[in-house]
């Protein structure tokens, strides 16, 4: 009688608790069920999938230019590197040659969504450690980078910006104003920004050694981008390989040790002074260029002309109509394209037929991959860092179910 | 930057496992090599172990459907050596109906829910995975959704009929 009565005494009993689907501190649609030891965490179960939307499926019905939405909604903070990634998936498939002067441009459009993607991701590591004032200063810079995107192709969150061959337009003169506005005016920004969190105590205490992950663990959870140059891995595709002449630039890879949240934090916000750097070399180079004015490869097959074209002549007409109804021929093929996504390797796998859709396109997501780690790096951690780490992993609920 | 070459991963490959090697070709710039189902695992992992190939990093794997050839359903797997920035892609198919693969969750952890989305949209079964469940999809939901033969829309409907381009 007494022995049962110890076993049952000795038999800790934990609590659960249902951390989502939908939870103010979750920023989407992420389940958890925690096995939970007071505040201590024994045993995390993520359950994905709340907004599956087939896009794998979908894309073996949609023409090649109709795919572009879709990656929109991928990782949604940075949609124009997603868009800018199909695109040179399509274009490397069909063996299409890009100007320099549209690579250039290209290249300012994926930095400008970096930054705004960074933004999102370091400022909600400060609301989710207590300090929503950093969240309030720089978010002004994310709606004014969203605005230049409004000026580039008239969307803001879900872009489709460009097309297969090249952009649907020139830049603007406001554009350029404003892209020329935010050179000056983020850095003082993101200094006040910097000055609020990174040397502060509290926030030191709170993210150090908070949901840390090893290079070597971080490597096999298929860890790439941000999280896993803080563990201490210099890979970015960017540098490894180059696409849209990223080779003509000369930028660092911010590096972390621990690969903690403070890290993941710091290299996120070093990320940001570069690509600003960046965008500075892109406009000094795009000044040297002697083509001032193409904004697309001269494929008529794949780019869609100008309206007045499409309006007046027959031939405009026609083609219009063939690459908007995937008439256009691409050729038979299996290729593979990665770019160097807001939070890691975005990558496009494509088997085409030559038909008008793609036959099979497989979207190597990287936060599908690397959110498999999040039980591992939240055990025995408390609760409210649980919630920090998911923050700061950059976990977008779109990329993540596709 | 990077000194392993394609000749050099097929040499290595074909004098270990010889007859087991299907086929090998340049797909732009990624080597795929076509490998019989039952040893794919051991290639995998021979790639993984070797110290001059090390393709130490799973990048992406998932599902293959062709319901034209006699060998309809396939795996991909793309390996990558990030010191030597080498890549290479691995295919393996087969034709059984229900097929099983082996899983590759005991090398690389990443491996755990791609093989997971495979049995979600495919229907593989992966041996020895930990947690063979859908994962994306409604556990209810019937079929396999990204086999051709899987209706993207309701084909009942009526509403829809679109004579030009079809439904």
């Amino acid at each position: 009688m007494n022995s049962t009565k110890n076993e049952i005494i000795k038999e800790k009993e934990y609590s659960t608790l249902n951390l989502g689907p939908t939870h103010p501190a979750t920023h989407g649609i992420f389940q958890n069920v925690m096995k939970m030891d007071g505040e201590l965490i024994v045993e995390a179960e993520p359950t994905i999938g709340y907004i599956h939307r087939a896009f794998e499926k979908l894309a073996e019905r949609r023409p090649f230019a109709q795919i572009t939405p879709i990656t929109d909604r991928l990782n949604y903070c940075s949609s124009p590197i997603n868009n800018m990634g199909w695109h040179m998936t399509a274009e490397k498939l069909a063996g299409i040659e890009i100007p320099k002067r549209v690579q250039y441009l290209r290249v300012i459009i994926m930095e400008l969504s970096r930054i705004a993607d960074h933004i999102i991701c370091n400022s909600v590591i400060g609301v989710d450690s207590g300090a929503m004032t950093g969240f309030l200063y720089v978010f002004q810079w994310r709606e004014f980078i969203y605005e230049i995107f409004e000026e580039l192709c008239g969307a803001r969150l879900t872009t489709n910006i460009g097309r297969i061959g090249g952009l649907e337009r020139d830049f603007s003169q406001k554009a350029w104003l404003k892209i020329e506005q935010l050179m000056k005016e983020l850095p003082g920004g993101l200094k006040e920004f910097e000055n609020l969190l990174v040397r502060n105590r509290i926030f030191m205490d709170r993210t150090i050694k908070c949901g840390p992950i090893s290079a070597e663990r971080a490597l096999a959870y298929g860890f790439t981008g941000p999280n896993l140059r803080a563990a201490g891995v210099d890979y970015d595709v960017r540098v490894m390989n180059p696409y849209s002449s990223y080779q003509d630039f000369d930028f660092m890879i911010p590096l972390g040790t621990n690969g903690d949240t403070y890290d993941r934090f710091m290299v996120r916000e070093n990320e940001m002074w570069q690509s600003m750097s960046i965008i500075k070399q892109a406009m000094e180079k795009l000044d040297r260029l002697d083509d001032k004015t193409s904004f697309h490869a001269d494929v008529p097959a794949y780019f869609l002309p100008e309206k007045d074209e499409v309006y007046n002549t027959m031939e405009g007409l026609i083609w219009h109509f063939k690459i908007i109804m995937g008439e256009t021929q691409m050729p038979k093929g299996e290729v593979y394209h990665s770019v160097e996504g807001g939070n890691g390797e975005l990558g496009f796998y494509l088997i085409s037929d030559g038909g008008r859709t793609p036959y099979r396109l497989h979207f190597r997501r990287p936060c599908f991959i690397y959110y498999q780690a999040y039980p591992e790096m939240v055990k025995g951690g408390f609760l409210s860092d649980a919630i920090l780490t998911m923050s700061s992993m950059n976990v977008i609920a779109g990329e993540l179910d596709a | 930057m990077s000194n392993i070459t394609a000749e050099l991963a097929i040499e290595k490959l074909n004098n270990q496992f010889g007859d087991q090697i299907v086929s090998s070709e340049m797909l732009y710039d990624f080597l795929t090599v076509t490998v019989a189902k039952k040893s794919v695992k051991d290639v995998i992992q021979f790639l993984h172990d070797d110290a001059e190939l090390n393709c130490h990093f799973l990048t992406t794997c998932c599902g293959l459907h062709y319901p034209d050839q006699s060998e309809q359903f396939g795996m991909m797997y793309q390996l990558h050596n990030m010191v030597a920035n080498y890549r290479i892609r691995i295919k393996s198919f087969t034709a059984d109906a229900e097929p099983v693969f082996d899983t590759i969750t005991d090398i690389w952890p990443s491996a755990n829910w791609m093989e997971r989305e495979a049995f979600d949209f495919f229907g593989f079964r992966f041996l020895g995975h930990p947690k063979m469940k859908r994962i994306l999809n409604m556990d209810s939901l019937e079929g396999w959704p990204l086999r051709k033969e899987f209706p993207l829309e309701d084909p009942f409907r009526a509403d829809k009929d679109d004579k030009m381009f079809g439904r």
